[in-house]
């Protein structure tokens, strides 16, 4: 054995480096860890131990004209869980339904949350009755991932008086976090689903806070405050509507649960939507956190199709109601005045080539001006004035009146109104073939009949500008500046006299009945052929009152309503009860 | 001497086994403080009864003469064989190792770990062997007696299965040869097969490996057999080996890694390092705070009072911390290396030295695993891992090497490293 002390000293010397070359690696490699990935590992090490518990801020109250609460927020409480993986969730849940009953869908559900967002609690129920939460607090410890969170939940007070344009809120759904409407949102969020919820999201939504909670590796809470500042939620501001919750609570008692049929209400000088309405109705409040099975069910299964909004969504041929608008466009060319007769008497009918158009009266209105033509609405005298027009400008003029466009209002998914697109004879042939179709067309187009087909919103917009100046107010919901389109062009002695004729229908004319003391209601009636049963027709109304100085129009569509008069006597009340003046008795002849 | 010395065998070699010491225990105690219930919480009042008992032990083998533990070698390296072969039969496991049989155990007390005595018992006996030999070893064969007697224990332990003091044996083995005087191409003679299998996976890096395995056989020109014999060696862990593996069915591949390494399966070895490295990067250059380690209050550091003590330190100190523990393990090698040169005869200078190498591999492959620089193989830190075996067996170590000190010629000052 080599031991000379020489050799042992280098030896030493080499054994020393090598301890010293490897605890200075070993330092090194620390330092790389501690000090140079130090930001990176710090969040990790956050990750690890904090979760975000979401605090939902209040959604914006949604107010009336009158400061009154059409929709608010109610305390309430959701339950979820916080757990490392699907598994230990499952488990957590297995061991949570021997305290509360969950069924297979709410454990899906919760799983289905979870892998959505492993790292936020997954939720049980988003809306946990008062009994659950506090059984569930009594055997929190058992439940060391358990999270009992006050949740603000959406309350219409007025709940189904509102169906129709309020909306409803829900849990964001996959789709929708697709889509780059809601970037920035995350899973298990309540975002409105329909009406002005949907509509006004953006301002309604508030920002969501966060509370951090404090979890060891097997996912367990450990510290519920405390672990880092939390960030409070921000309500969000009020939403103040142009919505009259009185006029509107009238409108829904009117319809009852018995009429079928959608109803608009506005300032026709601002386009401020007074009250909207389609019946039947269904409570909103009920969609709230998941709407019930067979609450869903039963709304599907109506064949008076509630969830169908008849205001916004369903469109009806116009009928007589449109007689306006073939009157207007013919005024505004000066092809005719309001006391021009046309070649033809009406007996009750007309012969256009090998075919004979009735007017709805048998017994005929004989030698017409335009202006009683209008009262009487009589077909015949429309028949003439259409053909005169000619087929390419009523249906430019019609275009002209917006019958090819959404009203605007402010509310998600309203349908566009259906009416030909110029040039019309290129319309007509791609319908109905070149040789599929004749002239005669002109004169189911003169009287709302034919290709035209419109929602309650777009012909109360039109009649606001047959209400003011020509040119229509574009409804909306929420408060705003107005905004105008135009339509026609009139003089304004020949708007007066339109309007006269219009409040000519309700004082002599088709709506008689529907006659106001104190105040000149203008309007028309009109009564659509239901293509599905010949025997059931749509009936509408569109009017205003007063007929000198409009404050209010009125476009009232019953399905099956069979005669537009009864539409004239709801849109009657209608007025009635926003003007607060007292219906006129009186005898008159049913008409259209 | 002067009298201090004669009374405290090497004072500052005690002084940082000390400091080594409370600071172990002040984590070990750190790692008992967690926000989930833990059954670590007091170990540290255990680890303290370990500590006196190990000053005691120390203080006992430092009073015994290098004569003495000549004298005890072979009764202790017979002893711990007898009892390494009893575990295969009545040990026990515990902890993360539950499945091994690490544990002597009586009506189910576990009494201690046989392999920390084990490691003691070879170092003498490898000192006492290689002290023997008028030369260095200078061929294969004349390695042939030291290289059975860590052979015998190091199957016994690999059969418990423990793959960490394995590793560790194999350490002292390559060490005390080099303290011995081997020369470096006799060492990589002997290491060349195992070097063969690591690199097997690479038939170029193999390849290149095996021309200066070559060169090396030619220029060192052991005799015929052995060089034939070693590059046969290689052969067979490079090129057979692997081959034989394919051919194995995955399930035996994995039988066959799961004996290698049987405390972890690599999903969840991967998550611990992966916690660990957390734990110690979070730290940055202060930490979190004593005791306030969220890595550790939070459990998601395992082991964090046995293996993975270090990356508490790591977080709760910072590399403040780090650099002073690190310091510290500096200071004893150095000084311990320090203590085996300056003996004056070749058995207690082998056991000085062979008791360093140990220490040197249980710090490096434990704290290499932290950072994930080497695999987990569950091998406890010096001074820091609670256990009482090898708290002992640190103690023991210190005793033994203050022991060298007092009896090596000249002030320890004088010899410059």
């Amino acid at each position: 054995m080599s031991f000379h002390p020489n050799d042992v000293q280098r030896r030493a010397r080499l054994a020393s480096a090598a301890i010293f070359l490897a605890t200075v690696f070993l330092a090194g490699s620390f330092f790389r860890t501690q000090v140079l990935q130090h930001s990176q590992y710090a969040l990790q090490s956050e990750e690890n131990r904090l979760r975000e518990v979401p605090l939902p801020a209040p959604r914006g109250v949604i107010y009336d004209r009158n400061g009154l609460i059409l929709a608010e927020n109610l305390p309430g409480y959701s339950v979820s869980l916080l757990a490392p993986g699907v598994d230990s969730l499952r488990a957590a849940l297995q061991r949570l339904s021997g305290t509360i009953p969950l069924s297979p869908e709410q454990v899906n559900q919760a799983v289905r949350r979870f892998r959505r967002a492993p790292n936020r609690p997954a939720v049980i129920f988003p809306d946990a009755s008062f009994d659950v939460v506090s059984v569930l607090e009594e055997h929190r410890v058992e439940f060391p991932g358990l999270i009992i969170q006050s949740s603000p939940k959406r309350y219409y007070p007025d709940g189904p008086a509102m169906a129709a344009f309020v909306g409803y809120t829900g849990e964001i759904n996959e789709a929708e976090l697709a889509s780059p409407t809601f970037t920035g949102y995350k899973a298990g969020q309540q975002v409105g689903k329909d009406g002005l919820e949907r509509q006004y999201e953006a301002l309604l939504r508030g920002r969501e806070g966060t509370r951090f909670v404090e979890v060891d590796a097997r996912g367990r809470v450990v510290r519920e405050a405390g672990a880092r500042q939390d960030l409070r939620p921000e309500a969000a501001p009020p939403l103040y509507t142009n919505i009259d919750l009185d006029l509107q609570r009238f409108v829904v008692e009117i319809f009852g649960d018995s009429l079928v049929g959608g109803v608009v209400a506005m300032e026709p000088k601002t386009g401020a939507v007074l009250a909207l309405h389609s019946a039947p109705t269904f409570d909103p409040n009920r969609f709230i956190g998941g709407i019930p099975a067979d609450y869903w069910r039963a709304l599907n299964e109506d064949g008076r199709r509630p969830l169908y909004n008849k205001a916004i969504k369903g469109t009806y041929a116009p009928a007589s109601t449109w007689k306006l608008a073939t009157a207007v466009m013919a005024i505004e060319q000066g092809l005719v005045a309001l006391d021009d007769h046309m070649p033809v008497a009406c007996a009750g009918g007309y012969q256009y080539g090998n075919r004979r158009f009735k007017c709805w009266d048998k017994k005929g209105h004989g030698n017409v001006t335009l202006a009683q033509a209008i009262e009487v609405s009589c077909d015949v005298y429309f028949y003439q004035l259409g053909l005169k027009i000619g087929l390419s400008r009523l249906v430019a003029g019609g275009i002209e009146m917006g019958a090819r466009e959404r009203s605007g209002i402010d509310l998600p998914s309203e349908t566009r109104s259906l009416f030909p697109s110029a040039p019309a004879v290129e319309y007509y042939n791609r319908r109905f073939g070149a040789r599929g179709w004749s002239n005669a067309v002109s004169l189911n187009l003169a009287i709302g009949q034919g290709e035209n087909s419109q929602t309650v919103v777009n012909m109360a917009r039109f009649y606001s500008a047959l209400a003011t100046d020509g040119r229509a107010a574009q409804p909306r919901i929420v408060r705003g500046e107005a905004v105008h389109v135009p339509m026609f062009r009139l003089e304004s002695e020949q708007l007066d006299g339109v309007q006269k004729a219009l409040a000519g229908v309700v004082q002599r004319g088709t709506a008689a009945a529907s006659q106001l003391r104190g105040v000149m209601l203008a309007g028309k009636t009109g009564t659509a052929q239901n293509p599905h049963d010949p025997n059931r027709d749509h009936a509408w109304f569109v009017g205003f009152a007063p007929a000198d100085d409009a404050r209010i129009v009125v476009a009232v569509m019953l399905e099956f309503g069979l005669h537009g008069s009864r539409a004239a006597r709801i849109a009657s009340k209608i007025i009635e009860h926003y003007l607060r003046v007292r219906p006129e008795q009186a005898l008159s002849t049913e008409g259209d | 001497m002067t009298p201090v010395r004669r009374r405290l065998a090497d004072p500052t070699l005690v002084a940082i086994a000390l400091a080594l010491s409370l600071f172990g225990i002040a984590m070990v105690y750190s790692a008992g403080q967690t926000d989930v219930p833990t059954a670590v919480a007091k170990v540290y009042r255990q680890q303290i009864v370990w500590f006196v008992l190990g000053l005691t032990v120390a203080y006992a083998i430092s009073r015994a003469s290098v004569r003495f533990l000549d004298w005890v070698t072979v009764p202790a390296y017979a002893s711990s064989l007898v009892l390494l072969f009893l575990l295969l039969f009545i040990g026990a496991g515990a902890g993360t190792a539950a499945s091994t049989k690490s544990w002597l155990a009586i009506g189910g007390v576990r009494l201690g770990q046989p392999s920390e005595l084990a490691k003691i018992a070879v170092v003498l006996m490898l000192a006492r062997l290689l002290a023997s030999r008028k030369t260095a070893p200078k061929s294969l064969i004349d390695l042939w007696q030291p290289a059975l007697a860590v052979f015998v224990p190091w199957v016994l332990i690999m059969r418990q299965p423990d793959l960490g003091t394995g590793i560790v044996f194999v350490g002292i083995f390559f060490a005390m040869l080099f303290w011995a005087g081997a020369s470096w191409q006799l060492l990589v003679l002997v290491a060349s097969p195992v070097v063969s299998l690591v690199l097997a996976f690479s038939t170029g890096l193999w390849g290149a490996w095996f021309l200066v395995l070559i060169a090396l056989v030619l220029w060192y020109k052991p005799y015929l057999l052995e060089g034939v014999v070693v590059v046969l060696a290689n052969v067979v862990t490079g090129v057979v080996a692997p081959i034989l593996w394919d051919r194995l069915n995955p399930y035996q591949q994995k039988r066959l890694l799961v004996f290698l390494d049987p405390s972890t399966d690599p999903q969840a070895s991967g998550y611990h390092v992966i916690q660990s490295q957390v734990a110690i990067g979070s730290g940055g250059w202060l930490g979190k705070g004593f005791t306030q380690g969220s890595q550790k209050r939070l459990a998601f550091l395992p082991a964090q009072h046995t293996d993975f003590i270090f990356p508490v330190v790591g977080e709760e100190l910072g590399f403040l911390g780090v650099t002073i523990a690190l310091a510290l393990f500096l200071f004893l090698l150095l000084r311990s290396v320090r203590i085996a040169a300056r003996s004056a005869d070749p058995f207690p200078s082998l056991v000085a030295f062979g008791l360093v190498s140990a220490w040197f591999v249980h710090i490096v492959v434990n704290i290499g695993m932290t950072l994930n620089l080497l695999p987990i193989t569950g091998i406890p830190l010096p001074f820091f891992s609670y256990g009482g075996s090898f708290m002992l067996m640190c103690w023991l170590s210190v005793g033994m090497l203050g022991r060298i000190s007092s009896e090596g010629r000249g002030p320890a000052d004088t010899l410059v490293i």
